[in-house]
């Protein structure tokens, strides 16, 4: 039993595939891509904008670990420092882990997967998309003029009252970008309940659809409380409020429990989408159903759910009651659960399966082993006693990286690699594309593994000077930052070569079993040429199916 | 003690090792599950590799009892960890009895640390070794963070309130001193040095610094220049208008209104600039506020005076397991996180005032 | 009162490529899924909006535990009988737009055109009103912060009243300018919400006249009341909250 899908008799060729009309084809001319509505061709101008901001944010980066080889400040002042590393914080997370899944893939993929021909609502998409562009030029005009130094957090009242830099442009970017967000997630939410194709029921749709969804859900309640503490923020800038500045009554620490009560489920609407990612690419490049289905998709859920109850652990060491902080860590061990459930879930998957060795599968198994580790140094943080020595040191900048680079990052990269002859119908160059994900791997650990060692020796955080016995690990780290470098500007130059000299892949280069590849790659406008009728879930794969999917393995070499 | 390429800081506290202990556990069972699921996949990956082209994987076998197991197992760990980690926890800020009180003001970009006695230093500490010592924290601006690594222990300095912490030393030694909550430009040299002595060498550094006056000897005469001393005592003749303060610091004071308080820190404090939120029944709401006539400084020296006046008579309200003496302090037990401006019980800290509901010390 | 929307003569909706009455928009099968679809839609906005005003709540709530007299007797300077007076506009003005719906709903395009107008009409009122009270304020002194060149400056007039507020809270000055602080933010989130909503109306009144709406296609309107609605609810909370806190302290 296979989806339904009217199509031409004769299976066409990778060259007649990408003759044939297709969204990339359809129109020609610059207005035809700003004015589109089409959310592939929005997915592709997201995917512009957010590596635009992951270059900048990587220069930053960059910066950064550049400083940090040697213990005295000599590559740039203090100050310069400080607004260094609040760029990178604000530019990574605001504009790149938070957005770059969804906007990109789960653009693309979303009606795709689920058998229809666009978003709910286009017009808003492509307004989102803008919204997105707007909100970054004003955090890009406040770092041409010299940034932010408040780190990403904006702890008051150093935001409110303290700081001589652009906070509130800034601000006003963010909370701007957050409607970008917002929009985005309103959209799937309805997409996925009002326009599924027929005989696609919850538990027959992808978990990556699952994983989007539980995603939007965190969007929608969690982006506007970050709005409205972020513009009072800027508020108390520009009119010299006292809401959080305790000279004039306010309370500091009011500010931290509204901003992460944003920013803790953030974090998991950055790893809940590569997470649904690496569903996808486990249980198509093991060619078998993704073990404990149900559970997987209950866990996203139960993720975005018990990730809302958890903000406190950041408070731990803030002047918050301990008692209050008791709940709070074993609430933060609560929502570590799902989380473990799904990577012995995809581990379980690969036992008798039929498992393919090509980049986007290398990305996904690269993700479970360093979000293992990224995820339980987030158990070791959450736990009271070893809070209040790691607490704002390297210990936990190691540990976030590993969830958001060594997680989301790597889902990302993963999806891109896998989904790249999907959108654009071309194929990249298999050595390379292998080489880039082991540089990613080795460069990456080598990056962060040696800050859990200086954060346990107590290296602070946000440190622009430090003591000379913390050198050596430093330097490895910023020895591991290149290799990374290299890893992430590979596939920079092969997509982009990719695009015009790729070689076709054909329709369906993976013999994916997924609606998304039951369309030709890349899809005409309208995805389906009649909208598929779903008989069986995803990730079924029989043999003939297999066979007849497969247009044209993919030969990477 | 700092040796050119160390991979553990040095462990100098009574609880520091039970920090190490906690943290070394979980580091064996990341470790332990790292390797279980990275030498799983490779272990599959090689035994399940595809080949041929068409190959696919078997049906799925669904298995609720394995979802149960991978979900309970980690949970149990988990949560033996994390009442361990709470204990250690509690440990780590609940002071002992003894503890000797210090304050350090942060701001940027220095430690003003205090001594009782009156010594006062930048960016130090020096300390005797085995001595419990406890450290009063106040911002003068944004928030900081004290963090002495080789303790194990952290606190933030938040402006309009007081938070604390403390330890008991027991190697002599330098240690470090951190600001680890970012404060702007000089945040990464907002550091200094915890200098842990044997306690005959900490008389002598004690006696040849310069002994300021003492906190004690400070509030005595700012009480007598701020004329507390024309109510709070008595004078021939004239009708006492405030009450007396002789043993009155870490007893319970009944309140106007009925309630009951411990006269901790925060209630002298509270006290002297919010005068009318708690008024002493018997007395008349009359003692004016001294907002902005007291300096952070030496609202720490009036209390270290109150204090040194002295409880006598009745033991504070049941929870403290032992006789108060002049240096108690109960409700200092817990991390003293609740801002001085609160008339109201209630706080975002959630921190209750009276010793009667404070759980038993361990 | 039938009538017939603005069609060329391919029988396509004027305003091209997005829903007329005849045909959904070319994402959806049917008009039901697309009115299913823009009523989720617009639902999960004011969830959003909920969590947005939430926040705004959660500060005054803290402070308002905190400094329960000071942001008494600053409640008390605000004008209550037109923070009543507003609050019955705002219900009738919602009053009014479910009326205008319900024009639509029947055919009645002159009904929905009138109903639209006066809905607008009672929000411009509130605006008004709301405009007049901030005048108020910033006469008085009340505006918080530094951008006016006038500084913040509480002072109860009653010298009992100020003497026995002073008595509960010798700071309650500087806590009174946290309470205008949330006020002026509060009521200024919110009237913000207003003036988009008026925007709105005044495109929805643009498009009734052209004969948009019927019994068949009024979702817009619908869609537009559930904003309204909850733009009047915001303040419904808003009101006891800012006004009615230092009720007891004077007549």
């Amino acid at each position: 039993m296979d989806t339904t899908v009217a199509r031409s008799p004769i299976l066409p060729t990778p060259e007649t595939s990408f003759e044939r009309p297709n969204y990339l084809n359809a129109e020609y001319g610059w207005k035809s891509w700003l004015f589109t509505l089409d959310h592939k061709r929005i997915a592709l101008l997201y995917l512009l904008s957010v590596t635009v901001f992951f270059g900048l944010g990587g220069i930053f980066a960059g910066l950064i670990r550049l400083e940090l080889l040697t213990p005295e400040g000599d590559l740039m002042g203090p100050d310069t420092y400080n607004r260094v590393f609040t760029m990178h914080g604000i530019i990574m997370v605001f504009f790149f882990l938070i957005p770059a899944i969804p906007a990109v893939l789960g653009n693309f993929l979303v009606p795709l997967m689920i058998g229809a021909k666009d978003l709910a609502m286009p017009r808003l998409n492509l307004a989102s998309w803008y919204v997105y562009n707007l909100g970054g030029i004003f955090t890009l005009w406040a770092i041409v003029n010299g940034g932010v130094d408040t780190g990403w957090t904006f702890y008051t009242p150093f935001s409110t009252t303290y700081s001589n830099t652009y906070v509130v442009p800034t601000a006003l970017g963010i909370f701007i970008t957050g409607f970008s967000t917002i929009f985005t997630a309103l959209n799937f939410i309805v997409t996925i309940h009002r326009m599924r194709a027929p005989g696609l029921n919850w538990f027959r749709l992808p978990l990556f659809i699952w994983s989007t969804y539980a995603t939007s859900l965190i969007i929608m309640l969690g982006t506007p409380v970050i709005a409205i503490t972020i513009l009072l923020v800027a508020a108390e800038r520009v009119l010299g409020l006292g809401i959080f500045n305790p000279k004039l009554g306010g309370d500091p620490v009011l500010f931290e429990h509204m901003f992460w009560f944003y920013s803790h489920p953030a974090v998991y609407i950055m790893i809940l989408p590569a997470m649904g990612v690496v569903s996808e690419l486990i249980g198509h490049f093991a060619r078998k159903k993704v073990f404990g289905y149900r559970v997987v998709a209950f866990a996203s859920v139960a993720i975005a759910v018990l990730g809302f109850l958890v903000w406190g652990h950041h408070l731990f060491v803030a002047g918050e009651s301990i008692y209050s902080a008791t709940v709070f860590s074993v609430l933060s061990m609560l929502v570590a659960v799902p989380s473990a459930v799904k990577v012995f879930n995809w581990t379980a998957t690969l036992y008798e399966g039929s498992i393919s060795f090509q980049t986007p599968m290398l990305y996904a198994l690269g993700f479970i082993g360093l979000f293992t580790i990224g995820g339980l140094t987030g158990v070791m943080v959450a736990t009271l006693g070893i809070d209040p020595h790691v607490h704002d040191t390297y210990f936990i900048v190691a540990h976030f990286h590993y969830v958001m680079v060594g997680g989301t990052i790597m889902g990302y990269l993963g999806g891109i690699h896998y989904w790249w002859p999907k959108m654009t119908g071309r194929l990249y160059p298999g050595f390379l594309s292998k080489l880039s994900a082991l540089l990613v791997f080795v460069g990456f650990n080598l990056t962060f593994f040696p800050q859990f060692i200086l954060g346990y020796m107590g290296m602070p955080r946000r440190y622009w000077s430090y003591p000379p016995e913390f050198q050596v690990l430093n330097v490895l780290s910023t020895a591991g930052a290149s290799v990374l470098a290299v890893g992430y500007t590979l596939p920079l130059c092969y997509f982009a070569w990719s695009f015009k000299y790729g070689k076709k892949s054909g329709d369906n280069p993976w013999g994916a079993n997924s609606l998304e590849w039951d369309t030709p790659s890349p899809p005409p406008t309208e995805n389906f040429y009649t909208t598929p009728v779903v008989t069986h879930g995803p990730y079924e794969y029989t043999r003939e199916g297999v066979h007849n999917r497969t247009t044209q393995e993919a030969n990477f070499g | 003690m700092k040796s050119t390429f160390p991979l553990f800081p040095d462990s100098a506290s009574t609880l520091s090792g039970h920090v190490d202990a906690l943290f070394i556990v979980w580091s064996l069972v990341s470790l332990f599950f790292t390797v279980l699921i990275a030498g799983l996949i490779v272990v599959l990956m090689s035994r399940y590799r595809r080949r041929y082209p068409e190959e696919v994987g078997a049906d799925e076998r669904a298995g609720i009892w394995l979802e149960i197991l991978w979900s309970a197992v980690p949970l149990a760990i988990m949560l033996a960890m994390f009442t361990w980690g709470t204990k250690v926890f509690f440990e780590l800020y609940r002071p002992p009895a003894d503890a000797v009180e210090y304050t350090a003001i942060g701001k940027q970009w220095m430690w003003k640390v205090q001594h009782p006695e009156g010594q006062s230093e930048i960016n130090a500490l020096h300390i005797p070794v085995g001595q419990p010592v406890k450290i009063k924290l106040a911002s003068e601006d944004v928030i900081h963070s004290f963090y002495i690594p080789a303790f194990r222990i952290k606190q933030d300095a938040v402006p309009g309130r007081y938070t604390s912490l403390w330890f008991n030393p027991t190697k002599p030694g330098v240690y470090h001193l951190f600001c680890a909550e970012y404060c702007g430009t000089e945040h990464s040299r907002m550091i200094g040095s915890v200098i842990v002595m044997e306690p005959r060498d900490y008389e002598i550094w004690m006696a040849g610094g310069t002994p300021g006056k003492s906190m004690v000897a400070s509030g005595a005469d700012l009480f007598t220049s701020l004329a507390c001393v024309t109510c709070h005592r008595a004078s021939p003749g004239v009708t006492q208008r405030g009450p007396s303060l002789e043993g009155v610091f870490g007893s319970q004071v009944k309140l106007a209104d009925g309630r009951a308080v411990t006269a901790d820190d925060n209630y002298v404090r509270e006290s002297i600039l919010n005068p009318l939120a708690k008024v002493v029944a018997g007395y008349d709401p009359v003692m004016p506020t001294f907002q902005g006539q007291v300096s952070e400084e030496q609202l720490t020296q009036l209390i270290a005076y109150v204090r040194s006046l002295g409880p006598t008579g009745a033991a504070p309200a049941g929870g403290t397991g032992g006789t108060p003496t002049a240096a108690t302090n109960p409700s200092s037990a817990q991390m003293d996180a609740t801002s001085p401006l609160v008339n109201a019980g209630n706080t975002t800290a959630g921190q209750t005032q009276g010793a009667a509901q404070k759980p038993p010390q361990k | 009162m039938a009538s017939s929307p603005l069609v060329d003569r391919h029988g396509h909706d004027v305003h091209g490529g997005h829903a007329s009455r005849r045909h959904p928009a070319h994402q959806f099968d049917t008009m039901e899924q697309q009115k299913e679809s823009s009523t989720l839609g617009m639902w999960l906005f004011l969830v959003t909006e909920i969590m947005f005003f939430g926040g705004l709540f959660t500060a005054y709530l803290v402070y308002r535990t905190l400094y329960p007299a000071a942001f008494a007797a600053a409640s008390s300077t605000l004008n209550v009988p037109l923070g009543a007076l507003n609050t019955a506009v705002l219900i009738c003005s919602s009053l009014t737009m479910a009326l205008a719906i319900r024009s639509a709903q029947v055919n009645w395009r002159k009904g929905a055109m009138i109903f639209l107008v006066l809905t607008m009409a009672l929000g411009s009122t509130f605006l008004v009103v709301k405009a007049f009270e901030y005048h108020d304020k910033f006469v008085e002194h009340h505006v918080p912060g530094h951008i006016l060149n006038t500084p913040f400056h509480f002072v109860l007039e009653d010298a009992r009243e100020a003497s026995a507020i002073a008595k509960l809270d010798p700071d309650y000055q500087r806590h009174a300018e946290i309470f205008f602080s949330l006020y002026f933010i509060m009521t200024g989130v919110h009237a913000t919400h207003m003036i988009i909503g008026l925007g709105i109306l005044a495109v929805l009144l643009f498009y009734t006249r052209r004969g948009k709406y019927d019994s068949e296609y009024y979702n817009p309107l619908e869609m537009t009341g559930l904003y309204w609605h909850f733009v009047d609810i915001v303040w419904i909370f808003l009101f006891p909250l800012l006004y009615l806190l230092g009720a007891h302290l004077h007549g």
